[in-house]
């Protein structure tokens, strides 16, 4: 496997023109992406608390579900969390954008690892046909009175993909950050040598544990 | 008592003739994962965790199930095995449906112990989510097929501790399962003693008891060694 350039060094232009951190380093561009998970793992990154401010005055977050209003995923971004599955045709757009815009990016938690609840979906594929037409056709029309109907609003309702997969089946992931959701101090001991340019050692039961 | 030495990992071990290479492992002062085996049952080498390699050898044993002998030398953590370890623990995770987010055994799961220990952070291979059901119809216990890494403990300690050997193994290959009886509920094997010694040895989730829920389960793996020496050496001892 190789290693992904470090974020320190990944967007020279973006940092020489960015502001500068405590240690006169160049403040990291970080974001922060919600894809098919239950929001829990970005729960567990505002638990860090008083890190919170550390970590505030260390990078810019350039764009985050909880930090962050910008709508469009930026351009030269340093590290990015990504959090959830990748269940639909939304969600595999923004994997894509983000991959061509980001130097490091993380799999944040057990839904992006291993797809987990989400990818349950998968298990109710009948013969010849995909989980997400049998997944709707249970929600929408045989839970339904008479009147039920499958959604359709092109553009508007992304649309599921047949199967859930976990980001590194759609795009090369540099770190895994696994766990359900990985606790605040786990995210913390990932994101702290990351933020002195160092990667982050993913080893043993409190950086490594499913679940 | 005849003694046989041999060297692991560049230490002398000396070992009761007859021992395997895993309690030869252990005399060392060394330690390689397992998950099939269990003290108190019979090894049967089914999850290829434990595969060291014998300097002269041409293929890798497994520690669990290999009669050590005089003058091997063994390493148990070479680049290559730890490779094929994370590999196979990855397969593990990949060919059944392992959820630890809401598994009854989340936390006191040993395949969720050895995916640490082999340093596992996500599974190369695409998950299967195989059609697999689960046996709800003993009045204490459960089976989840889902859950199930087909170790056998379970076959193993009804057989040898309890005498009932209510579990056997069917069919091949992906579609290779546990069974009860005759291929029949669990409920209904009139063989089960409700005992509950499959649950405590079972190493993931796939036994429970009906009561627990989401990282509820309170396994006892050491029973089977705990009853095999009592009947063997009259010890009774935790």
């Amino acid at each position: 496997m190789t290693e992904a350039p470090l974020p320190a060094q990944a967007h020279p232009q973006a940092q020489s023109s960015a502001l500068t951190g405590g240690q006169g380093r160049p403040r990291l561009r970080l974001a922060t992406v919600w894809l098919a998970g239950c929001s829990g793992c970005h729960m567990s990154f505002l638990d860090l608390d008083e890190f919170l401010f550390e970590l505030a005055e260390a990078v810019e977050i350039v764009y985050s579900p909880v930090a962050s209003d910008t709508k469009i995923y930026p351009e030269q971004v340093d590290v990015c969390l990504v959090e959830g599955a990748v269940a639909n045709v939304d969600n595999l757009e923004l994997a894509l954008t983000l991959r061509q815009r980001t130097a490091l990016v993380i799999s944040f938690g057990d839904c992006a690892i291993s797809a987990n609840v989400p990818g349950l979906r998968n298990l109710f594929s009948a013969p010849g046909r995909d989980s997400a037409r049998t997944v709707l056709e249970r929600g929408y029309l045989e839970l339904a009175d008479a009147s039920g109907q499958l959604p359709h609003a092109p553009g508007v309702v992304p649309e599921l993909l047949p199967r859930v997969l976990p980001l590194h089946e759609v795009i090369p992931v540099d770190l895994y950050l696994p766990g359900c959701p990985p606790s605040a101090e786990r995210i913390r001991a990932a994101i702290a040598p990351l933020l002195l340019g160092q990667r982050p050692l993913m080893e043993g039961a409190a950086m490594l544990r499913f679940g | 008592m005849s003694v046989i030495t041999l060297q692991v990992d560049g230490r002398d071990v000396a070992v009761p003739a007859g021992s395997t290479l895993l309690q030869a492992i252990r005399a060392a002062g060394l330690s390689v994962p397992t998950l099939c085996h269990l003290d108190g049952l019979d090894p049967v080498g089914a999850c290829r965790l434990c595969l060291v390699e014998v300097e002269g050898g041409q293929r890798l044993l497994p520690a669990c199930a290999s009669e050590a002998s005089e003058g091997q030398v063994i390493r148990t953590d070479t680049a290559q095995l730890q490779g094929y370890r994370r590999m196979a623990v990855e397969l593990f995770f990949a060919e059944g449906n392992h959820v630890c987010a809401f598994c009854v055994a989340n936390g006191q799961c040993e395949l969720q112990d050895v995916a640490v220990a082999v340093g596992m952070d996500h599974s190369r291979f695409p998950y299967q989510y195989p059609q697999r059901s689960v046996d709800a119809s003993h009045r204490h216990f459960s089976l989840d097929h889902n859950r199930c890494i087909l170790c056998t403990r379970c076959v193993r300690v009804c057989d040898q501790i309890e005498g009932a050997h209510v579990w056997d193994v069917a069919e091949r290959g992906s579609d290779c399962r546990i069974v009860a009886g005759l291929d029949q509920p669990w409920g209904e094997v009139e063989a089960c003693t409700s005992c509950g010694k499959c649950v405590d040895v079972c190493p993931t989730g796939a036994l429970y008891a009906n009561e627990d829920t989401t990282a509820e389960k309170h396994p006892h793996p050491e029973r089977a060694h705990q009853l095999r020496r009592a009947r063997e050496h009259q010890q009774w001892l935790r």
